[in-house]
């Protein structure tokens, strides 16, 4: 090309152009990741690539904590110690019971015609950090594609659920918590069976319970333990605790504020659960017990707003 | 324009391509720092500072494509959708650019106040784009690490400068 312009002095398009072409580019590149999803690779290539630098980051605070380990006295380590007989204990006796029950479970089951229960193989995952970004509810396990972490399995701590795995990576995955913006579990009251669907809201520490209608029986410190109507979270797993209800007859619906039992500031240690049987249609729930008032037993549709 | 009062530390040769590769790279690192609670309020957006700084004083060879390429690292690591840094550091590169030659006139601390100007911008697109998405505003206190960021510029242009003036003291030796 034959240009007046000396060589020298060509210095490519104009930065108003340059804008447009990088904005275009990211706002196209935007909607095809959250749109479409197809980016992942890229996304994993990247943080593949950035993997080093990633644990590099962490280096500094895994050496303080390694040093506070060390420092660690007798005394604690011999209590806590003792601690954790006793829990093993408590725990064996209920594991010998629920050994006894399921034989039952799969015997009526069987009677049923009913499918078998979900069977689940767990990962054993560390967090790794918290996600940095304040506007998601997120963090970022050690075990990945490698460790045959698939998406959209459930990850629990010892206190109950913690979230779903939404992203992954070949040696980390990234688990978005209960508590994110509209995470959605569903849940039934271990009191009565009431099916509900327990929404996140964004902020750390409560969780929404909406749909619920006025007259429900729910009561404040109820236990909501995960239904396994989705099939992703296996069912019976601990959630969340009500903690506050408000009934207010303008509105056609409770609003209910609940409580996460795990939180990713209590353990680091975490399970990943893979549902062997995920894919196939929804399991048969046993019917719900029915109270005396006959109204307890009633489910509520999932997901599907009113 | 060098933070040192010697004339004798005038740069007259551009950094090496490395050195601006591993400063990019060490800003990517101090930003991935676990940080978590209210300290991230607190947390720069050093890639974005380090990229301001080149585009500058190099405008020749850190811009754009550069910008565009942190951002994407910095949305993979904090596990946004892609693109959200992405565009919001190629309009602060935009900025910058046209601000280029108004802002080498000023004193540090005066340079600060752009560059507060500009994070700001960059934060305030960040946060638009979360608006599309199901993702919680995470309060004012968010663009506190703006604030922070435009303190922290005199600290980024001298720990990005001296090694600059030492290479050319030993050169000139």
């Amino acid at each position: 090309m034959v240009t007046q312009q000396p060589e020298f002095f060509y210095r490519g398009p104009s930065p108003f152009v340059r804008l447009l072409f990088f904005s275009v580019l990211a706002l196209a590149i935007m909607v095809a990741d959250a749109r479409f999803h197809t980016l992942d690779m890229v996304r994993s290539a990247v943080a593949t690539i950035t993997y080093p630098l990633q644990q590099a980051a962490l280096a500094p605070g895994d050496i303080v904590g390694r040093i506070g380990n060390f420092f660690v006295t007798q005394n604690k380590l011999q209590r806590e110690n003792t601690e954790l007989k006793q829990t093993l204990l408590k725990k064996s006796e209920d594991i010998q019971r629920l050994s006894l029950i399921e034989g039952e479970l799969t015997s009526l089951r069987k009677l049923l015609g009913a499918r078998d229960a979900m069977t689940e193989r767990s990962t054993l995952a560390e967090i790794l950090h918290s996600g940095r970004n304040p506007f998601r509810r997120k963090v970022i396990v050690d075990k990945g594609v490698n460790e045959n972490v698939l998406l959209g399995e459930a990850v629990i701590s010892a206190d109950g659920v913690l979230g779903q795995v939404t992203a992954v990576f070949p040696l980390t995955s990234e688990v978005t918590l209960l508590t994110d913006k509209n995470q959605a579990v569903p849940v039934m009251i271990r009191r009565n069976s009431l099916r509900a669907v327990v929404f996140g809201n964004g902020r750390d520490g409560t969780l929404d319970l909406p749909f619920i209608p006025l007259n429900t029986d729910v009561q404040n410190g109820d236990i909501l333990v995960t239904s396994g109507i989705d099939g992703t979270y296996p069912a019976g797993l601990s959630v969340a605790k009500v903690t506050n209800i408000e009934r207010n007859a303008i509105h056609a619906f409770a609003k209910i504020t609940c409580t996460p039992l795990a939180g990713i500031d209590r353990d680091r240690h975490v399970l990943v659960l893979t549902n062997l049987t995920a894919g196939a249609k929804p399991q048969i729930e046993p019917e719900p017990t029915k109270s005396a008032t006959g109204k307890a037993g009633k489910s509520t549709p999932s997901r599907a707003k009113p | 324009m060098s933070i040192l009062a010697d004339p004798k530390d005038v740069l007259h040769e551009p950094p090496s391509a490395r050195f601006i590769f591993i400063s990019l790279i060490i800003a990517f690192l101090l930003y991935l720092l676990p940080t978590s609670g209210a300290l991230l309020f607190l947390r720069v957006e050093l890639p974005l500072l380090v990229v301001l700084y080149w585009s500058i004083h190099q405008p020749n060879r850190v811009g754009f494509a550069i910008a565009f390429v942190m951002g994407l690292l910095v949305d993979v690591s904090d596990g946004n959708i892609l693109g959200q840094h992405a565009i919001a550091y190629t309009l602060a590169v935009f900025l910058v650019l046209v601000l280029r030659l108004r802002i080498l006139k000023f004193k540090l601390w005066q340079q600060a106040l752009h560059i507060l100007a500009l994070l700001l911008v960059s934060q305030l697109l960040v946060a638009l784009t979360h608006l599309f998405l199901p993702s919680t505003f995470p309060g004012w206190g968010y663009f506190v690490a703006s604030f922070f960021g435009a303190l922290l510029w005199p600290v980024i242009t001298f720990s990005l400068e001296y090694p600059q003036v030492l290479a050319a003291r030993a050169r000139n030796d």
